[in-house]
């Protein structure tokens, strides 16, 4: 396959950086989104250039590295994938590849595609966890009963990478699917209930301090989702934190 | 709940909730004016009560008014602090691919709802204000003078169909009120939180009730228009 990419280049956070255009040849169909990506850095480290700058770790799916949005869609126009799981059989022979980073406030870009998405953390350090003590004594999970439904739902919120695919397609650039992803996880589940009141106003009061948009309920980031995490878990969240309000 | 209002999910709440009541206005309009097409002197005879019951008058409509201003300005202010979420656009962006046009655009249809708005009020609301609390003529008759003379609503209603102006301006309006509420309506649920076994339900009674109010609407100005 004979490509042309179109890739946002930005020496470092303060640079204003600019689209670049680099024709590509010999691009096997079977290659990922990534390996691809590899090839045109070998021809621009060979050249002398500057590579590409691209978060990626496992490629498998699992790790939410990969976060690029190509050709108008975050991890591309494939479903239920994260870019690392692209191939560029997608894509047809001659086209041109628009390649950019999550864009958002909330993600400064710190180098070419690479955005710093530490608010995500700042996210889960305000209350995505629950205080188990560990000192030896911890019963053992199974031993609590736990609606199937609810260990069903729980399980599916917890699949969230955090890849941030939920802000970069978002219009507003809000990240409520992934906090509502994060505090249904907890909520869900019996453990999770007794710090359910503080976690989500923690949580939601640090999105909000992040910079992140409101949702306005487009759907968009269910869509684009590698996870496939549900509209659902932001009406929990929803529901969650009125309730938390209310309380106190 | 101290912050609640001033919380991303607080602002969604309040606009959820002012959406209901503004929907349900929607419902109580288009039921009185759907009147005016089966039964002019029905419709005459619930318009004066309307326009002379304290209830309505001195309490209803200020929280209407009130609910209105409320959504607008909530929403070009969400619309504010939302764009300043994104500085930077994408260069290509396929939104298409992911979410409905209406969904997207809810500040443009918003947008030409207000502006309607402003038409409808100059059309019948200060003219109704000036004649009951300025001319001080609460009769709601043609000539106040005369009893006999039969409430005016109904003539004034029919009277500001004839020009084709207007009556394109109003379809055009509530066109912009249907791609509106097809987002809208089952979005405002999802904001407080009612996300469950009745959504699929609930979306389809909000597509009924989303093109059904505005066509509804349209056929009233289109009917007053080819019969005044």
């Amino acid at each position: 396959m004979n490509l042309t990419l179109k890739i946002w280049r930005q020496a470092n956070a303060n640079d204003k950086g600019k689209m670049v255009d680099y024709p590509i040849s010999n691009i096997s169909p079977d290659m990922s989104f990534l390996e691809m990506l590899d090839v045109l850095n070998n021809e621009l480290i060979e050249k002398g250039e500057s590579p590409v700058s691209f978060d990626h770790d496992c490629r498998e799916g699992i790790c939410g590295s990969c976060s690029l949005y190509i050709n108008g869609e975050a991890h591309g126009p494939d479903r239920l994938i994260t870019t690392c799981q692209l191939h560029m059989r997608t894509f047809k022979d001659g086209e041109t590849i628009t390649i950019e980073p999550w864009r958002a406030s909330a993600f400064p870009v710190i180098k070419d595609l690479v955005v710093d998405r530490t608010a995500f953390d700042r996210i889960q350090h305000a209350g995505g966890f629950i205080s188990v003590n560990t000192s030896g004594n911890t019963i053992d999970a199974n031993t609590i009963p736990v609606n199937k439904q609810d260990a069903d739902d729980a399980f599916s919120a917890a699949t969230c990478i955090g890849c941030g695919a939920c802000v970069a397609s978002c219009k507003n650039s809000s990240a409520m699917l992934f906090v509502g992803a994060k505090v249904s996880q907890f909520a869900l589940l019996p453990q999770g209930k007794v710090e359910a009141t503080e976690r989500v106003l923690n949580m939601v009061k640090q999105m909000d301090e992040e910079g992140f948009g409101n949702c306005t309920n487009t759907g968009a980031c269910e869509v684009e989702c590698p996870k496939g995490i549900s509209l659902e878990n932001i009406a929990r969240m929803n529901r969650e934190y009125l309730s938390a309000s209310l309380k106190g | 709940m101290s912050g609640i209002l001033n919380s991303s999910i607080g602002r969604k709440f309040a606009m959820a909730l002012s959406a209901f009541f503004l929907m349900f206005f929607l419902l109580q309009h288009f039921s009185i004016n759907i009147l005016s097409v089966f039964s002019p002197d029905t419709f005459n005879e619930v318009s004066h009560f309307m326009g002379t019951f304290p209830l309505v008058q001195y309490v209803l409509q200020p929280v209407l008014i009130f609910g209105v201003v409320f959504h607008f300005v909530m929403g070009f202010v969400l619309e504010i602090k939302n764009n300043k979420a994104r500085q930077i656009s994408y260069a290509k962006n396929n939104g298409g691919a992911n979410s409905s046009w209406m969904s997207r655009n809810m500040i443009w249809s918003g947008a030409a709802i207000l502006a309607f708005v402003c038409l409808h009020f100059y059309d019948f609301w200060f003219p109704e204000i000036n004649t009951k609390f300025i001319v001080g003529d609460m009769s709601g008759l043609m000539d106040p003078n005369n009893a006999e003379s039969g409430f005016r609503y109904y003539e004034e209603l029919q009277h500001k169909f004839v020009d084709l102006w207007r009556v394109a301006l109003y379809v055009i309006a509530f066109v912009f009120l249907a791609l509106h509420l097809l987002h809208g309506f089952d979005s405002a649920f999802q904001s407080v939180g009612a996300n469950n076994k009745y959504t699929k339900g609930l979306k389809r009674f909000s597509k009924i009730y989303a093109i059904g109010i505005p066509l509804g609407f349209i056929f009233i100005a289109v009917f007053h228009f080819l019969n005044h």
